[in-house]
């Protein structure tokens, strides 16, 4: 049962921003946003075709600036969000934008990977979301599961909600949160929970974790000093409402129940720098992804305080978006639940080292939930999967 | 003839006086056995008539002799010559012999001899005849003379004894008489003799029923005098007569009087058993009286008991009421005595330690215990077994009573003496405790001795073991308080110096951490202080004078899991997990703990691990010689977790530390607007307090940590030739990196220098000496440095002065750490990173840079 070679693909640019396509369901494609500051800046629309463990890729041009973030629609395949900079005036101002991909793009998928820069496709504004009078942009989140009609952005302090109309060429903010405290708070990321019905979100700030009730837009728990230094990254467990992972530069991923503020469930200590990313898989939560800049991307197997610790089913209801079609999957899984009783122990499943210098993203396919995909800053994408070992003991 | 016909006669006489028992001493008798012997004699000294009539009689004696012997012959008495008479008797020749032949004779003397000779012969022969023949006449005469008196005195015997058979007759008629009249007086006599015994019967009966009578008033007197026993041994003896004829009216009055004067007397007995006030001496009489007054021994033994049970008790609640007093003396007493804390101790007994305690219980509780359980066996137990009143089950009753009472009552105190022991909190004398301990030990063994069943030896071992192992509990806590004090000193003596460490004055900083490895071994010195006299004073429940420390508790289990395992190997678990603590608490923010603290204890845990945990459990091993029954923790384990704290702890340290310097670069990189700086004329503060920090970090490690291997170093390492080293380095590296057309070129060179590189782990353990430490907290302070500028984006200043500030802390860093490549690729790593942020890269030259760093 030889684990398959993880597949290295290398993008001319630094790179930091990576995301799944989440409105593709059938596809293992992944959407990765570069830095540059003397070039255009593209993003690369990566396919990997897992039979014939190939990499296909299409570039398509970002003019507007290097993207430090990017996001894609879970309605729309088409449609993605992303944070840039934008350079004027010798200023540095960032902005954040939706934009739409050109559909026909795949015809360039059967070129050869060298020549893609010479005729590259760029991508068609739909709508800024102009947020100069709110600060600098720092992510963009689409509601989980929804319409892609809402998306919230980070700017500096604020968390702003918008409406996207008329095919999302217009965007209106319907609401506004703002953080307030002493000194110059600033959003490094959040991530809005797909549980009770899209309304919470967490934020990261410093070393707290705010959660956030979008219909009043207050503030409904905080966990100050959730990490000993700042907090990177969030997760919110797909199948568990309350549960989520953070990562942070204390080297530390924790995982938490919000209704506990004061002390972690779990915490895993197994980068030795900052951990710049984490991630549940979307069906089996207690897969876990984290990305450090220690050039390290570690899979670990949070059993006990995963939705299934005993390795039992949960109701088939409550799986999260992008499950519908992986029927055998399930089947698979409902055959054999109850089995498996001994609750298993937290274990790192295994740490890749693909990577030469910092690894800022990591996430998992939304086609296949056994593949992710990961990528360090000096523009290194590695595609990996779940070992199959461990594969066929969740399955069976 | 007529000779042997008397001879015969007088022998049949003699016969005849023999056979007579009625004779023996008659004179007459007596008289006529003397005549027949006397006959005899003169009849044996005569020789026979009829014999010899030619024998030569010339000499008489000869002759005599020879008709004695011829006699005797006669008579068939012939043991003598017998000899002489055989030769002569076989010549037939010889005149005198038997076998003469006076033919034979004659011829021969016709034939030998002449006329003359024969005329000769015939005429001595006719001498010799004639001379015979008067003799033969004389001799007859002379006999037949005899033969007549012999007679006359038989013919007189005959008259004497016809009178005395007349006499004897009569005698034998007179006793007859007697023996008749003697009959006839005891018949008479019988009678009376009848009398007189049943007479003396009567009257000892009679004694006997005057005591009776006289019973009730002697009791009553004795009643009166108090002579209880004298009244009970009478009425013991009275009472079972009076029981058997109790059926008779009198003997009934006496009876009932008796009864009556007994249970009054019994009343008496049982109040003054009731009383209390009489002594254990006069208690056991009463009881014994009692018991012989038919007392159910039962209910004996019960009031017996519960009499002195309430004695017993008396000394129990005095006891308690010296814990009790003591204790709400102490509460009250609490609030003062902590706002003069120079009043005394604040052991919760101020008025009677717990020796004194004991004392008093042994010397009040025990003794009176022993006491009564002599007296109870005494009176219940050994004098049942030989008494018969007593039936066979009351001993066993009665035991099994008194081990009922002894262990109630024992416990009790021993819930008295285990309260008073859990007072004993404070840990100052320890002597104290044991000696009270092995005292109350050693009075229980008095107990054990007269109740050899009783679990009461056992239930006071058990509490002397409960004492001590909860003196080796309070001992382990004192030393965990003891050890967290002495870090709260350690730490507060170390804030005070840093203060002025923080203060820009450097001098002052110096001396702070100068102070270190004083501390440390002040630290560690009086912590083992404190191990010995603990172990000390534990040590004290296994001295050879103490009763119990040969119970195979103290001898083994005490020794190896209470000592060693549940102090001394707990203390140094404490000392490890609580070091640990320092790193797991510390974990927000890191400031929490002064580093210094931890950089002390990291080594003070390592000196655990290689020499003081051996040492301490050498020593325990030493004073506590157990058998090692138990398996108990090794001395490697332990040095594994110390070395484990140890190592923890200087990984924290290093985290903290660098986190100190990495705040600073990130703060400083965060807050500043570097596409619009200003061109960098000198390097940032900052780094120079980077640089500063480093030092002294270098220097407190050093105070601690040993300096440790470095890699190969660049041959000199003067500060010379290193700069031109880098500038040469980087000048090559600008020179690929910063031509704009290039951006392959770059990723690929940095590339390539990577793919030969060592990976490096930021956060990773490091070794026990400076130079890994120093190395760590370097690596994360210049990981910190290129992730942040990473966030950022440069103009053509920022990315300069970042070159500057680069290029000054190669200058002074490099010193600090194993391996000077790492920081050479760090600050390359981020000088490319900044250019690759930059706007418009257009880096400065580096004899620019140099002269900038050299000025400071």
């Amino acid at each position: 049962m030889e684990d398959d070679a993880p597949v290295i693909y290398g993008l001319e640019f630094q790179a930091r921003s990576l995301t799944a396509q989440t409105a593709e369901t059938d596809a293992i494609r992944f959407l990765v946003g570069t830095q540059s500051l003397k070039f255009d800046n593209q993003i690369h629309v990566i396919d990997f075709d897992d039979e014939n463990n190939i990499i296909n890729k299409n570039v398509l041009l970002h003019q507007a600036g290097e993207i430090w973030n990017i996001g894609a629609s879970p309605a729309d395949k088409d449609v993605i969000t992303t944070c840039y900079n934008k350079t004027s005036d010798s200023r540095v101002v960032s902005c954040a934008a939706v934009w739409r991909m050109p559909s026909n793009y795949e015809t360039g998928s059967h070129e050869s990977p060298d020549d893609s820069a010479h005729n590259p496709q760029t991508l068609e504004l739909l709508c800024h979301l102009d947020d100069s009078a709110h600060g600098n942009a720092a992510c963009v989140l689409w509601e989980p599961m929804g319409d892609g009609k809402r998306v919230i952005s980070l700017a500096d302090n604020h968390v702003l909600l918008w409406d996207l109309h008329e095919s999302s060429t217009q965007a209106t903010v319907s609401s506004t949160a703002m953080l307030e405290g002493k000194g110059q708070l600033k959003f490094t990321s959040g991530k809005w929970s797909p549980h009770h019905n899209c309304g919470q979100l967490a934020t990261a700030s410093d070393t707290a974790i705010r959660g956030w009730d979008l219909r009043t837009m207050s503030q409904i728990y905080c966990m100050e000093n959730a990490h000993g230094q700042l907090v990177r990254d969030l997760d919110f467990n797909p199948n568990k409402q309350y549960y989520l992972a953070s990562c942070g530069d204390d080297c530390k991923v924790k995982f938490w129940d919000v209704r506990n503020v004061q002390e972690p469930i779990k915490t895993l200590e197994e980068h030795s720098h900052w951990v710049w990313s984490v991630r549940y898989n979307h069906s089996h939560d207690q897969l876990v992804l984290t990305a450090s800049s220690d050039s390290r991307l570690i899979l670990s197997n949070m059993v006990s305080i995963s939705s299934e610790p005993f390795g039992h089913l949960v109701d088939d209801e409550d799986l999260s978006e992008g499950e519908d079609n992986h029927q055998e999957d399930k089947t698979a899984r409902v055959r054999l639940c109850g089995r498996c009783k001994e609750p298993l122990k937290d274990s790192v499943v295994s740490t890749y080292e693909e990577h030469e210098d910092s690894v800022y993203a990591a996430e998992w396919s939304s086609a296949d939930p056994w593949l992710f995909a990961s990528l360090s800053y000096d523009g290194r994408l590695v595609i990996n999967r779940v070992p199959r070992a461990l594969k066929y003991q969740i399955l069976l | 003839m007529r000779v042997t016909d008397s001879v015969l006669t007088v022998c049949l006489c003699r016969h005849n006086c023999n056979g007579n028992a009625y004779s023996a001493t008659h004179p007459e008798v007596l008289a006529v056995r003397h005549l027949t012997d006397s006959l005899i004699i003169t009849s044996v000294n005569r020789p026979p008539f009829a014999m010899e009539a030619e024998a030569p009689a010339t000499e008489d004696p000869g002759r005599k002799r020879r008709v004695h012997g011829m006699l005797k012959l006669y008579y068939g008495l012939n043991e003598e010559g017998k000899a002489d008479e055989k030769p002569q008797s076989l010549d037939p020749c010889d005149i005198n012999g038997p076998h003469f032949d006076p033919e034979h004779y004659l011829n021969k003397l016709r034939r030998e001899c002449s006329l003359a000779e024969l005329m000769d012969q015939e005429t001595c022969m006719v001498k010799q005849i004639r001379s015979l023949d008067s003799d033969m006449q004389t001799l007859v005469y002379e006999n037949y003379n005899k033969f007549i008196s012999a007679t006359d005195t038989i013919r007189k015997m005959k008259n004497d004894f016809k009178k005395m058979e007349d006499e004897m007759d009569c005698l034998s008629a007179n006793m007859a008489a007697i023996t008749d009249f003697s009959a006839r007086i005891s018949g008479t006599l019988e009678d009376q003799h009848a009398q007189i015994t049943k007479l003396s019967g009567v009257h000892t009966l009679l004694r006997k029923l005057q005591f009776l009578f006289e019973l009730p008033a002697r009791l009553n007197k004795c009643l009166e005098l108090q002579a209880y026993a004298q009244a009970v041994s009478s009425h013991r003896r009275a009472r079972c007569v009076l029981q058997q004829y109790s059926h008779m009216p009198s003997f009934k009055g006496i009876q009932d009087d008796c009864h009556a004067i007994m249970d009054k007397l019994a009343q008496e007995l049982r109040q003054k058993f009731r009383d209390g006030g009489s002594s254990a001496k006069d208690l056991s009489e009463c009881v014994e009286l009692l018991l012989q007054l038919d007392e159910p021994a039962e209910e004996l033994c019960e009031k017996f008991l519960s009499h002195a049970g309430s004695r017993l008790e008396s000394d129990l609640q005095g006891l308690e009421a010296e814990i009790r007093p003591s204790q709400t003396a102490s509460s009250v007493k609490g609030a003062p005595a902590r706002k003069s804390p120079p009043a005394g101790l604040p052991s919760p007994s101020s008025n009677t330690d717990i020796l004194e305690f004991i004392d008093r219980g042994c010397n009040e509780f025990v003794s009176s215990l022993c006491l009564v359980i002599t007296s109870y066996q005494e009176l219940f137990i050994n004098h049942a077994q030989t008494g018969e009143l007593a039936s066979k089950n009351i001993p066993q009753m009665a035991n099994g009573k008194l081990h009922v009472f002894v262990d109630d009552l024992a416990a009790r105190y021993f819930s008295l003496v285990e309260r008073r022991i859990q007072e004993e909190k404070g840990v100052s004398d320890n002597s104290l405790l044991v000696r009270a301990l092995d005292r109350f030990h050693r009075r229980l063994q008095a107990v054990a001795k007269l109740l050899p069943g009783s679990s009461v030896p056992n239930r006071g071992t058990e509490i002397v073991i409960g004492a001590a192992t909860e003196r080796v509990k309070q001992y382990l806590a004192a030393l965990q308080s003891f050890y967290v004090d002495s870090l709260t000193d350690v730490r507060q003596a170390l804030a005070t110096p840093r203060l002025s460490l923080a203060a820009p004055g450097a001098g002052s900083g110096r001396d702070a951490p100068s102070g270190l490895p004083e501390l440390l071994s002040s630290l560690s010195a009086s912590i083992l202080n404190q191990i010995k006299s603990v172990l000390a004073s534990v040590h004290l429940f296994t001295a050879k004078d103490i009763t119990f420390s040969n119970k195979p508790y103290f001898k083994g289990e005490f020794c190896c899991q209470g000592v060693r395992e549940s102090l001394i190997v707990s203390f140094i678990k404490f000392v490890c997990q609580s070091s640990r603590q320092f790193c797991e608490s510390a974990g927000d923010k890191g400031g929490s703990t002064p580093p210094a603290l931890l950089l002390l204890l990291s080594r003070l845990c390592l000196d655990y691990e290689t020499s003081t945990i051996s040492y301490i459990l050498t020593l325990t091993d030493e004073q506590f010689l157990s058998q090692h029954h138990s398996p108990v923790t090794a001395v490697t384990a332990l040095c594994a977790e110390a070395r484990e704290a140890a190592q923890k702890l200087l990984n924290h340290y290093v985290k903290v530390q660098g986190l100190i310097i990495s705040q600073m670069l990130r703060k400083s990189v965060e807050t500043r607007d570097w596409v619009n700086t200003i061109e960098p004329r000198n390097v940032r503060a900052v780094m120079k307090r980077v640089v500063e920090d480093t030092t002294s970090i270098d220097v407190q490690v050093g105070l601690l940590y040993e300096e440790g291997v470095r890699k190969a170093h660049s041959s000199d390492s003067s500060k010379r030739t290193f700069s031109v080293y880098s500038s040469s380095r980087q000048q090559t590296r600008y020179a690929a990196s910063y031509t704009p057309s290039a951006p392959m070129d770059t990723n690929l060179l940095s590339n390539i220098h990577k793919l030969f590189s060592e990976r490096i782990d930021i956060f990773s353990s490091v070794e026990f000496n400076k130079v890994s430490v120093m190395t760590g907290i370097i690596k994360i302070s210049l990981k910190t440095f290129l992730e942040c500028v990473r966030l950022r984006t440069f103009g053509r200043y920022g990315l300069q002065q970042i070159q500057v500030d680069c290029h000054y802390l190669q200058m002074y860093l490099w010193r600090f750490v194993s391996d000077e490549n790492l920081v050479h690729f760090l600050l390359d790593e981020i000088v490319g990173s900044s250019a690759h942020r930059c706007l418009d890269p257009a880096p400065m030259e580096q004899s620019v840079i140099e002269v900038i760093c050299e000025r400071g």
